[in-house]
């Protein structure tokens, strides 16, 4: 029997109407499929290590969760690790006395020093990249793509500075991601802001299926964590080194769901007040889970019921 | 009985390629590879003995590769060859420099006899990583060099470097002549690089690209000198990190896993006073009649320790101490694995003692020199000791010894104040006693220093030096740099100087970068000379020759070829204030003047009544009037 005759036999098993509506239904409630992470840390001079450090933190929880490199865009406005003022060069700390190093030894930055740019950022978001941009710098992601987008510099009443010479409204971005949705680049987005204000950027979102969380409310500062005195400045930002601290304890398998994430840094640890956004969502926060978006957790769904096998169908129509 | 007859042949084989694997040196791991393209290569007994146990459904597919299978045993020679056709060697030299500091120089080699170009299309990778043997295919490449260098080589304290590489990321590739747009050909190249390599190669454009005509001429064979096809760029201000080193590292058939690769660890290597890592790829000739060539890869790492920072101030060097790792093997890949430490300054170990001691002395003819190295074989497990571990350790008993002056190294500076104009002085040295020879010097410099070439003086001793051979390409604003290339004579034991001025023209302000007050870079003026050399050089390029002292071709035995890279030199250009808080007070300062001004002439105004003017002739009148003292009307 060949292999052509073999596949025949088994779209013919298909045909029947109630096996197609079942198989549909059940494969597109399955949600996402694949998972992509684009972390931005928009700033430049090494007394903005902390932002650095804050985008580090964030890629090294992802990676460790699975989401691998081509998944990641990583962009950093500014060379922390190799800096000429680094008293440890190759290392980027987040807790004082040298305790984590978040630059680690298998490190992609996709986008590094001027390349961080205003519209090469709005680019990456929308695809629409000169066609010579190497794989590694595009964001690649689907209708069944969940993303995670994670900005930290810093930041006012409805903009964030770029390398402290050009700003992005939040006008520009929420119409970037009308033009992510309406071209199908996302199934369910995350957004998450750590800079003064934060939460003005999300109040113009306007597209499906986004969740947004920020640091600090319109009126606020957020604030930095601590200090090392070795290296001289401060190592990161209080509400990323608490959402550090969060996922830490996440793992693959973990079932934590979001309204967890809402309660990270209370007002009491971040001085600020974190905000989140969730109307634009469709699925109840309670069911999302952390994974959904920091890792890369595929649904396996394990049939038992004869219908549905495929060896069977296959052996069926051997002669 | 079909599956009989199979079955039996198939023992054969297996039992013939056995017999074949013995005899061959390298049992171990070519037995690996061995059984690995048995499995991939569809033509293979070791298949048809896995199909004759497969469910007789599937054995009517198999048919095909059965019938060849009468034919292995003539195939099994050809497949012992295609074992050899690639091959991949790994060393690493470590130098003790007379400063107290270290140079350790790694080289890894795959040498591959394959054909990339003819539209061969090669789908099979080995050794050879495939992203790059796509980059070749793709951009019809002939020569690919690429450096990323962290830190300035200081040609005085440190001699030589093995293979020289300037500050930032220097890219040459030498295109195939069958390449019809170079320019877009080199563009698409440098994006496809910078995604390999996680650099911002993406900025080299026609402001940064050279077509030198005399300096770089292609290291491997090709008799191609059509200018151009060459496309030279370095970026000054790129930076070297641990995201540069990992797509490195990746690209070594063994990784870093295993070999001398399992020493280059990012938080040693980064600390130190100088990092280079850098990829060569060219064509060779596999024998001295040049009728095969193949394709050589070389990577290179070159890294100086300082001894103070690393060596805690004490003249004693060890592979853990440089590496924070030590030795347990040599990649199972690789043909030939071998660490040498040079110690020709330390012949009867009067100057230093290294440890554990090993028998193989090696002498090779390097940078014009002849140097003895003390070898260690990793393919040898005789090396590891009962501890099965290397730990190489150096330590100084005297600091005495001169270290020979290199014969030639340059330097170069900014004389001038203001933000004006200034001037570019490029300084040569020929440090030989009585020989001169002969330097190209290629400058470059962006077009937004605009060079006055009528001010050009080339001075040796005080006398004008002319240059015999001048290539000069003006610059066009925002288009293209200035190129300047001479053939200079240096003059024995002397210094030349190379002086030119300039005008720094003013930016539009987008085109400030967001830190315009840092400065600007120039790159590295390149010095490439035949330098004369002590010993008689090995012109056969085939013989069998450590790493390090096969990278540049020798043509003849009295000189060496050997380059040198000056400074980048850091230029302020005028910049405009982008400070928010002076435009802030300006306009503050404007719009108060303006509104307290208003209010102030309001409020404190008084208005009077003012008889009109009176006429012409009364004015005069008055005037006349006025000069006799009588009053007027």
């Amino acid at each position: 029997m060949s292999l052509s005759d073999s596949l025949i036999s088994f779209r013919n098993s298909f045909i029947s109407p109630r096996f197609v509506q079942n198989s549909a239904g059940q494969f597109f409630s399955s949600g996402h499929t694949n998972n992509w992470a684009v972390l931005v840390c928009t700033s430049r001079f090494w007394f903005n290590y902390r932002h650095v450090a804050n985008t580090l933190s964030v890629y090294r929880s992802v990676k460790r969760l699975g989401i691998p490199d081509s998944h990641i865009v990583l962009m950093l406005a500014d060379d922390m690790a190799c800096n000429h003022r680094n008293p440890k060069p190759a290392t980027v700390f987040s807790h004082k006395n040298m305790e984590l190093n978040v630059y680690g030894d298998d490190v992609e930055v996709d986008y590094r020093g001027y390349e961080v740019t205003v519209e090469n950022f709005l680019r990456v978001l929308t695809g629409r990249l000169p066609p010579s941009t190497p794989r590694s710098k595009r964001l690649l992601s689907d209708d069944r793509s969940n993303i995670l987008i994670y900005l930290t510099g810093h930041g006012g009443n409805g903009f964030l500075k770029f390398q402290d010479s050009e700003e992005i409204s939040n006008v520009e971005l929420a119409d970037a991601f009308e033009q992510m949705w309406q071209k199908r680049r996302y199934n369910e987005l995350l957004f998450i802001i750590d800079t003064c204000q934060g939460a003005s950027m999300y109040e113009r979102f306007y597209s499906p299926n986004i969740m947004a969380l920020a640091s600090s409310q319109v009126g606020e500062d957020s604030l930095s964590h601590q200090p090392d005195l070795a290296i001289g400045v401060h190592l990161m930002d209080r509400y990323t080194f608490y959402l550090l601290e969060f996922l830490e304890d996440i793992h693959p398998s973990s079932k934590t769901n979001m309204n967890d994430l809402f309660k990270v840094c209370p007002r009491s640890l971040c001085v600020s007040t974190p905000g989140h956004r969730t109307d634009l969502f469709l699925r109840n926060p309670e069911s999302v889970l952390i994974t959904d978006f920091f890792g890369s957790v595929r649904k396996v769904e394990i049939t038992t019921e004869p219908k549905f096998s495929i060896h069977q169908s296959y052996s069926d129509s051997d002669p | 009985m079909a599956a009989h007859r199979c079955r039996y042949l198939a023992c054969l084989l297996l039992l013939f390629l056995s017999v074949i694997l013995v005899t061959m040196s390298q049992e171990t791991t070519l037995g690996h590879e061995q059984h690995a393209t048995a499995v991939d290569d569809p033509q293979t007994g070791a298949e048809t003995k896995q199909t004759a146990e497969k469910p007789t459904v599937e054995e009517k597919r198999w048919e095909e590769t059965k019938v060849k299978a009468t034919t292995q045993a003539s195939d099994t020679a050809v497949l012992s060859k295609t074992q050899v056709n690639e091959d991949f060697q790994e060393e690493l030299v470590i130098r003790p420099l007379h400063s107290g500091d270290i140079y350790a120089s790694f080289q890894f080699r795959t040498v591959w006899e394959t054909d990339f170009m003819k539209g061969n299309k090669v789908s099979h990778y080995r050794l050879f990583p495939k992203s790059l043997g796509q980059v070749i295919s793709k951009f019809s490449v002939r020569e690919l060099h690429i450096s990323f260098t962290q830190g300035y080589w200081r040609t005085m304290q440190w001699g030589q470097p093995f293979i020289p590489s300037p500050p930032g990321a220097e890219l040459w590739v030498w295109f195939q002549d069958s390449v019809t747009d170079v320019d877009a050909t080199w563009k698409e190249l440098t994006n496809v690089l910078s995604g390999i390599f996680c650099a911002s190669l993406n900025f080299i454009d026609s402001t940064n690209t050279l077509q030198p005509s005399a300096s770089f001429k292609p290291l491997g064979i090709g008799n191609e000198t059509d200018h151009r096809f060459l496309r030279y760029a370095t970026l000054p201000r790129e930076i070297v990190c641990t995201e540069n080193l990992t797509p490195w590292k990746k690209l070594l058939p063994c990784g870093s896993k295993a070999g001398l690769a399992v020493l280059l660890k990012s938080e040693k290597l980064f600390h130190s006073s100088f990092h280079s890592q850098s990829v060569h790829i060219r064509p060779v000739c596999q024998d001295r009649q040049c009728k095969s060539s193949s394709w050589e890869l070389r990577q290179a790492l070159n890294v100086v320790f300082d001894l103070h920072t690393s060596g805690q101030s004490k003249r004693e060097w060890s592979l853990f101490k440089m590496f924070s790792r030590t030795l347990t093997e040599a990649c199972p890949l690789a043909s030939s694995s071998k660490i040498y430490i040079d110690v020709t300054d330390n012949p009867q170990e009067e100057q230093f003692e290294l440890s554990p001691a090993t028998p193989l002395l090696s002498q090779a003819v390097v940078l014009g020199d002849r140097r003895t190295f003390s070898v260690y074989d990793l393919t040898q497990q005789v090396t590891f000791g009962t501890v099965r571990s290397l730990n190489l350790m150096i330590r100084w008993k005297s600091s005495e010894g001169d270290m020979l002056r290199p014969l030639l190294h340059a330097e170069r500076y900014v004389t001038g104040y203001g933000l004006q104009t200034g001037e570019i002085h490029t300084l040569m040295y020929n440090n030989h006693p009585f020989r001169s020879f002969p330097v190209l010097l290629l400058d470059s410099v962006p077009w937004y220093l605009r060079l006055y070439i009528h001010t050009l003086k080339v001075i040796s001793k005080g006398k004008d030096n002319n240059p015999s051979y001048i290539h000069y390409q003006p610059s066009k604003d925002r288009e293209r740099p200035h190129l300047l290339e001479m053939l200079l004579q240096l003059p024995p034991h002397s210094v030349t100087e190379v002086t030119v001025q300039f005008e720094r023209a003013l930016l539009k302000w987008t085109e400030y970068t967001p830190d315009p007050n840092h400065g600007f870079y120039v790159g590295s003026s390149v010095i490439s000379s035949l330098v004369p050399s002590t010993v008689a050089m090995e012109t056969n390029i085939t013989m069998e020759q450590p790493l390090f002292s096969s990278f540049f071709p020798c043509k003849e035995e009295s000189s060496y070829f050997a380059r040198v890279y000056t400074e980048p030199l850091l230029v302020n250009l005028p910049t405009p204030d982008f400070s928010m808080p002076y435009n802030v007070i300006c306009l503050t300062c404007t719009v108060v003047a303006v509104g307290y001004g208003s209010l102030y002439n309001l409020l404190t105004r008084s208005f009077q009544v003012e008889e009109p003017n009176p006429g012409l002739a009364k004015r005069i009148a008055n005037v006349i009037r006025r000069m006799r003292g009588v009053p007027p009307l």
